[in-house]
């Protein structure tokens, strides 16, 4: 495997190994490490670093939708400029193209049942290119960008195994 | 009734361990303590073989399987074999599946050794080899290996080990504890040693599966004329992390196959078939479940090797398994001494070298199967503990 490609791998697992660390882990020098995860940042291959959070035990519970878009692409533009306007509101999450029975698939996460459907009926549905959509609520979450929920921690194995 | 007095000679002649009292406190303090002492993976059997193992009771495949192993299982042993490490075998009479790479171990020595026989073991090893050939009435003949020589057996010590009396030779290569490794040509070496002698050589390797750029395992089988006179035993636990399902194999010359089976069919009739639907999965796509779990021991093995470096302790760099053995000898504290200390100073549980043979003193062995932030945790307490012992000593 590349360079490149052998860091991202471990700091998709875990943001927050330093760049010794990576370095000692690659049997890369240091120097090499700091200038490839800066170009990384540079080139935008990294987007950023954040935290897997399961909010579902936290005092904030926000609610999370999938929405099922269809749209009528637009000459010159194809489905990147609807995708944009609705893609900048920061409600959503994610969004993709999607081969299929619809074209965007839009994920939202706001506070509540009521400000999800808000949002899709007055901002996303109203739009010109927009013809058809089917919002779904997520019930419960099982497992995220490779993430259980259920994981149990600690080590059940015994003290000590020769 | 004094129980004691109906133990058999040979149940007293089995000493318990040299380091009881440290796993009696280790295992007091399971839970409180990051543990680098465990002898397998971190990770969990990968889902697609625990699916299969669920899908086999589903079926209600439930009974006994044929002494020597499920023919289907036996006979994708055989391809993996020849396709990882260029050994054919025949699944009917050279191969036959047991209770762990262990068992296997177990069958072979009291298949071949009678009283007095001795058994050539290169000691750091496996703590079973010993006890296995004095529980058959053999006599193990350790040869001590050392750092200065990356913990491999010279052929020359070899052959110094070697009487008239010598039958078998122990190969646990890659090796537990030290991570050490045999390239090709030191195979070969010793393969030169043994070529005009009636010695048979059994070659352990459950940890063939794991091992690191840029080296590759090389079975001593592989070579022209010893693949007659060698067993060589594999398992699940290590390379799939199955080490709760039990189930590993030996392959080898059919007349002690057929020795071993029979020993095997009194003493445990047959592995359990759960487990060995579980490894034909296993079996399928080996690489696919491997790599990653390799690829990981790796980076680990990378790091407590830095640490232990860091601070101050000379360390082996293990090509092999996934251990690292340092060099603890600069802080004045016996193996179990510093053993002792640092779980009760620092939380951490790792185990005295000596308990892999009386030339692993001064060693310790750290297992690299445990999360990157434990071990990232266990090496800051490492360092300092370290200093504190340089300070004092």
């Amino acid at each position: 495997m590349e360079t490149r490609e052998k860091i991202l791998q471990l700091l998709e697992e875990n943001a927050r190994l330093s760049i010794d660390e990576l370095a000692v882990m690659t049997g890369l020098d240091a120097g090499t490490v700091a200038r490839t995860v800066a170009q990384l940042e540079a080139d935008n291959v990294i987007l950023g670093y954040s935290a897997a959070v399961n909010w579902e035990k936290t005092s904030l519970d926000p609610v999370t939708a999938l929405i099922e878009v269809r749209v009528t692409p637009q000459r010159d533009q194809g489905f990147d400029h609807i995708a944009r306007r609705i893609y900048r509101f920061p409600q959503v999450k994610s969004c993709y193209l999607m081969s299929g029975g619809f074209d965007l698939m839009v994920i939202v996460e706001d506070t509540s049942l009521k400000a999800v459907a808000q949002f899709v009926s007055e901002k996303i549905a109203p739009l010109d290119s927009v013809l058809s959509t089917q919002t779904h609520f997520i019930l419960k979450k099982y497992k995220m960008n490779g993430l259980e929920f259920d994981v149990r921690n600690g080590d059940d194995r015994e003290a000590v195994v020769l | 009734m004094n129980l004691e007095s109906f133990l058999s000679q040979t149940a007293r002649s089995i000493p318990a361990s040299a380091i009881r009292r440290f796993f009696d406190m280790a295992s007091e303090m399971k839970g409180q303590v990051i543990s680098l002492s465990i002898g397998e993976p971190d990770f969990v059997t990968p889902w697609s073989i625990r699916d299969a193992g669920i899908y086999s009771l589903e079926q209600g495949h439930t009974h006994y399987s044929p002494n020597a192993g499920l023919l289907a299982l036996r006979e994708a042993i055989c391809a993996y074999m020849k396709r990882r490490f260029q050994l054919s075998y025949d699944p009917r009479t050279e191969t036959v599946v047991t209770v762990g790479g262990s068992e296997a171990i177990d069958l072979l020595v009291r298949s071949v050794i009678n009283p007095g026989d001795e058994v050539i073991i290169p000691e750091p090893c496996f703590v079973a080899y010993k006890a296995c050939v004095s529980l058959a009435g053999g006599v193990p003949v350790p040869v001590a290996l050392r750092a200065e020589q990356d913990f491999k057996l010279k052929p020359e010590q070899l052959a110094e080990a070697i009487t008239p009396r010598t039958k078998l030779l122990m190969l646990g290569y890659p090796n537990n504890p030290t991570g050490a490794v045999l390239s090709k040509d030191e195979v070969i070496a010793l393969a030169q040693v043994l070529e005009d002698k009636p010695i048979l050589v059994l070659s352990d390797e459950l940890y063939a599966e794991l091992t690191y750029s840029p080296s590759r395992h090389f079975s001593i089988a592989a070579l022209p004329g010893m693949k007659d006179r060698t067993v060589v035993v594999n398992g699940f636990s290590k390379a799939f992390a199955m080490t709760g399902w039990r189930i590993g194999y030996a392959c080898g010359p059919a007349p002690l196959i057929a020795a071993m089976n029979k020993i095997h069919q009194y003493a445990i009739m047959c592995s359990p078939s759960t487990s060995q639907e579980a490894a034909i999965e296993a079996l399928r796509d080996p690489e696919s479940l491997v790599s990653p779990m390799r690829d990981a021991y790796d980076q680990r093995r990378r790091l407590v090797v830095s640490a232990c470096r860091h601070a101050g302790l000379p360390c082996f760099e293990p090509l092999g398994a996934f251990y690292v053995f340092p060099d603890i000898r600069v802080t004045g504290l016996s193996s179990n001494d510093f053993c002792e200390h640092f779980l009760r100073e620092e939380k951490v549980a790792i185990v005295p070298g000596n308990a892999f043979g009386e030339s692993g003193e001064g060693f310790v062995r750290i297992s690299c199967a445990a999360s990157v932030d434990n071990i990232r945790e266990a090496m800051a307490r490492l360092a300092r503990f370290v200093e504190r012992r340089r300070s004092h000593a």
